[in-house]
């Protein structure tokens, strides 16, 4: 196979890749060498990805608060994140002596995989998606739900009241959340016809799926940004953390890199929900396309597939940054009644009218 | 043989946390003993004492031109009132009448603090409430008035500004335009307040209806201030004894009835409203004259009890000496308004949540050193 | 009916009062040039405090050396605290009379609370308070100083 690289088309590199390891070694060793590849650069993506956002974040606030924000370490302060990295690294790891100690430690590595997991089924550009699913859609949903129960862990086993409080109001929270995130998504599965990641994304060619199923989808998006920030354990849904209120919620006994875990696995959840709302609304990787202007369709072509899916997840990013820091938190049940009186019952309609719809073929579109 | 299994409903238990004395919303070392069922507060016991100085005593050992700057340190954020009650009740208790430029200008400075107070409390409520965004854009409001104290004053915080007579120094000759500026830049950012806190839905549903205290209630429990106010107690100081330069000027005391946390809010977000309107009456006529009274160096008070309060921000402060005709006072007590506020918060949090205390907490604005003395 | 408008009235009314909280906050994100934080260390050349800022008591010396401090000790009577220590020494005039002049005056900056009586109450006007506010120092002893330079006598004139 020859050596082929695009910035548009990964997919002949990757397969360049997959034949020369196969090429050069037995099909066992070639497979175990694609996924030391993949877990290292997804190593690698992560931390970066997780720094960054995290410096996003406080330049972000920063500006919305009418300040400069960290601009002491480095240029612009951009590597004040891996300053606090290296302090958090360095230290001291308090052991709680009442605390269950495996469940203590097992927690933020329970935090940090399930945000892991979630990445592989992400298409990031064309070709460059680790695993095609079938069922993409639901398995980054199964995943991300289970970063609940190494909250909910790290609540029980710091036997502290505060951390128990902060991971109940925290159960309860995901636990209804998921409902609508579900829901939302489901009604785009509907427009879309295919829980496949990829078929969703090639789908969207023509027209985002946000202007294509135009009024419920438009509905959906909102509930699912709504969902998708209390889901994270976001502001104004940080009821798990509240640190007006709980101190630091669940993590409040944790410290070090320990903390850093549940700090990072925050930031990678809310990269994940964002870049599933860019798949599933916004058309992932796919170039805004307008049918009818093929002039225009062509220009947008020449931006690179991962520009565009890398624009949309870090606009829909700031729209949650600047969501955590306008409102003020919600309260235990408030947050519920939103879930259960208003968020549900909207998307359950919204999941009929969308079918509807789509059966009568009223969307947008060719 | 069988065993008898007896399932039993396990005892609702309470649980009991410590809130504070190092806890982000308890505004310093104030500690909230909390019983807890579940998220329901059943039971708040506040222990206080975490920062006693002993003021009180203090003062015994010292003039009355140096119980000044130890009235700074109560409620640091109307400090400017607090230094004016020492003052007026010596002036009270000598029969000295002081200028009519230093009634003006004390008028105007007490309307300035409590402006500035005012946002610091807008700040932290919104940090109660989660909103962190409010509390950057209060202290960046309330950084114009600070500069301005600086000018005139020379401090910041704790200006002890007043001295029995009259006032430490003159006017800075700016001030009168800055004031006048920062009148127009307050009154221009003001509404921001209300967009971003005052009408979102969020706060709303957390603060209506939440922390209710009857007029009754706010009387019994000897609540002053915004807080007596928002349940229709009318204590404002200014209006029913004036002193100063208040008999002079048209203001509204600012009533609401509701009594709940939100009326606690609005009250305070009107009195600012108030506060400028108060000041701009005044600060294009100040009258000429002399800054302070000649007085002489060692002040003895003549034998006797007195009493002076004035309506510092966060309700009324009081001041009671007893002179046995000495230098210094044979006793003193401060009657502080944040005490009396603080006993109230535990009819005020039972059967809410968590959550509420700490929007409860914020509404009451505390300030802890004014508490513990 | 109603309860379903009403439903609906107040999600329209909730996001209603959310978008407009989100244009402020959005306002300033779009504005930097708002800003108006100081960077501290790098403005220090242009840093002007106010000319009244009571960062810490000095005592001015003219450029003879000569203070105007006749060590009468009302600063130190009237200081709150306990800040203000002077010592005296008696001198003899040129004309033969004994007269009390200043030999230290030692000023704790770590327990001065800035109350200014001391400056209010000179009678000499010989103590001021600087514009210097940087205090950080390692060692709280070095919060001791004394205020009247070496060698320093009392200016002319000043009784």
């Amino acid at each position: 196979m020859p050596f082929t690289f695009s910035i548009y088309d990964f997919t002949g590199f990757t397969q360049w890749i997959d034949a020369t390891l196969r090429g050069a070694c037995s099909p066992f060793w070639a497979v175990l060498w694609e996924m030391v590849i993949v877990g290292v650069l997804f190593l690698a993506f992560y931390a970066v990805v997780g720094l960054y956002l995290v410096y996003a974040e406080r330049k972000v606030c920063a500006f919305i608060q009418n300040r400069v924000g960290p601009n002491r370490v480095g240029p612009y302060g951009f590597f004040q994140t891996i300053a606090d990295l290296i302090k958090l690294l360095m230290k001291e790891i308090i052991s709680i002596r009442e605390a269950d100690k495996l469940l203590f430690n097992l927690a933020p590595f329970i935090v940090i995989v399930t945000s892991f997991l979630a990445l592989a089924a992400i298409p990031f550009a064309k070709g460059l998606h680790p695993i095609d699913l079938n069922i993409g859609v639901f398995y980054v949903m199964a995943i991300s739900s289970m970063g609940v129960v190494g909250i909910l862990l790290a609540g029980w086993s710091s036997n502290s009241k505060y951390s128990l409080l902060g991971a109940m109001r925290s159960g309860a929270q995901i636990i209804s959340y998921e409902l609508s995130v579900g829901m939302a998504l489901v009604t785009m599965c509907v427009l879309a016809g295919s829980l496949q990641l990829s078929v969703i994304v090639e789908q969207q060619r023509d027209l985002w799926f946000i202007f294509k199923g135009h009024f419920p989808a438009v509905t959906a998006f909102i509930i699912y940004m709504i969902a998708a920030t209390a889901e994270t354990n976001r502001g104004p849904f940080d009821l798990a953390e509240a640190e007006s209120e709980l101190a630091a919620g669940f993590h409040t006994e944790y410290s070090g890199i320990k903390f850093a875990f549940f700090f990072l696995a925050e930031y990678m959840n809310m990269f994940i929900v964002a870049s599933l709302a860019a798949t599933v609304f916004l058309g992932g990787w796919m170039p805004f396309h307008i049918p009818g202007l093929e002039s225009f369709n062509h220009v947008m072509d020449f931006i690179p597939p991962v520009l565009w899916y890398i624009g949309k997840t870090a606009f829909i990013i700031l729209l949650m940054m600047w969501f955590k820091w306008t409102f003020p938190r919600l309260r235990i049940d408030q947050l519920l009644n939103l879930e259960w009186k208003f968020l549900l019952p909207i998307s359950l309609v919204n999941i009929l009218i969308m079918a509807f719809i789509v059966l009568m073929g009223w969307y947008i579109g060719l | 043989m069988t065993e008898e299994i007896i399932i039993k409903e396990a005892p609702e238990q309470e649980i009991s946390i410590n809130m504070g004395p190092q806890h982000p919303s308890t505004h310093g070392v104030l500690r909230l003993v909390l019983s807890l069922k579940g998220e329901m507060v059943q039971k708040v016991e506040p222990h206080c004492g975490y920062i006693h100085r002993g003021i009180e005593k203090m003062t015994e050992s010292m003039t009355y031109q140096q119980i000044i700057h130890l009235t700074d340190r109560l409620d640091y954020l109307s400090a400017h009132m607090n230094n004016a009650a020492v003052c007026l009740a010596v002036e009270k208790a000598l029969d000295i009448e002081v200028p009519e430029r230093v009634k003006v200008i004390r008028t105007i400075i007490e309307e300035l603090a409590r402006i500035a107070s005012h946002q610091l409390w807008w700040c932290s409520f919104g940090m109660d409430l989660g909103g962190l965004t409010c509390f950057f854009y209060g202290l960046r409001d309330r950084e114009k008035i600070l500069d301005i104290f600086e000018e005139t004053t020379g401090s910041r915080l704790i200006q002890s500004y007043n001295c029995p007579g009259g006032l430490m120094a003159d006017l800075h000759p700016d001030f009168q335009r800055k004031v006048k500026e920062f009148i127009v830049y307050f009154r221009k950012l003001l509404p921001e307040y209300d967009e971003l806190l005052s009408g979102n839905i969020i706060m709303m549903e957390r603060s209506k209806g939440i922390g209710v205290m009857t007029k009754e209630q706010a009387i019994s429990y000897g609540m002053t201030g915004p807080s007596g106010r928002g349940s229709g107690f009318s204590c404002d100081v200014r209006k029913h004894h004036p002193y100063h330069a208040y008999d002079k000027v048209k203001f509204n005391e600012v009533l609401r009835t509701e009594g709940d946390t939100y009326a606690r809010y609005m009250v305070r977000i009107d009195e600012m409203r108030e506060s400028m309107n108060i000041i701009e009456q005044l600060i294009d006529n100040i009258p000429a004259g002399d800054f302070a009274v000649k007085m002489k160096p060692i002040i003895k008070l003549p034998e006797g009890e007195y009493y002076q309060r004035v309506e510092a921000a966060r309700g009324e402060f009081g001041i009671y000496i007893i002179s046995k005709g000495e230098k210094y006072p044979y006793r003193m007590k401060f009657r502080s308004p944040n005490f009396s506020n603080l006993s109230a918060l535990d009819a005020l949090t039972r059967g809410h949540k968590i959550a509420d205390l700490v929007a409860i907490g914020g509404s009451l604005d505390y300030v802890i050193p004014d508490i513990d003395r | 009916m109603r309860e379903i408008i009403n439903y609906f009235k107040s999600i329209f009314f909730a996001l209603k009062s959310l978008w407009t909280g989100m244009k402020v906050t959005g306002s300033y994100f779009f504005r930097p040039w708002t800003i108006i934080t100081q960077q501290y260390p790098e403005n220090r050349k242009t840093l002007k405090m106010f000319e009244r800022t009571k960062g810490e008591l000095v005592m001015p010396h003219n450029d003879k050396n000569e203070h105007q401090c006749t060590a009468c000790g009302i600063c130190q009577m009237n200081c709150p605290n306990g800040t203000i220590a002077i010592t005296s020494l008696s001198i003899e005039t040129p004309d033969g009379k004994k007269k009390k002049a200043l030999d230290k005056y030692i000023y704790n900056l770590g327990m001065c609370t800035f109350c200014g009586l001391c400056v209010k109450v000179c009678p000499s006007d010989a103590i001021v308070f600087s514009n210097k506010f940087e205090h950080a120092v390692f060692n709280k002893n070095k919060l001791v100083k004394t205020l009247n330079k070496e060698g320093s006598t009392l200016k002319k004139g000043v009784e």
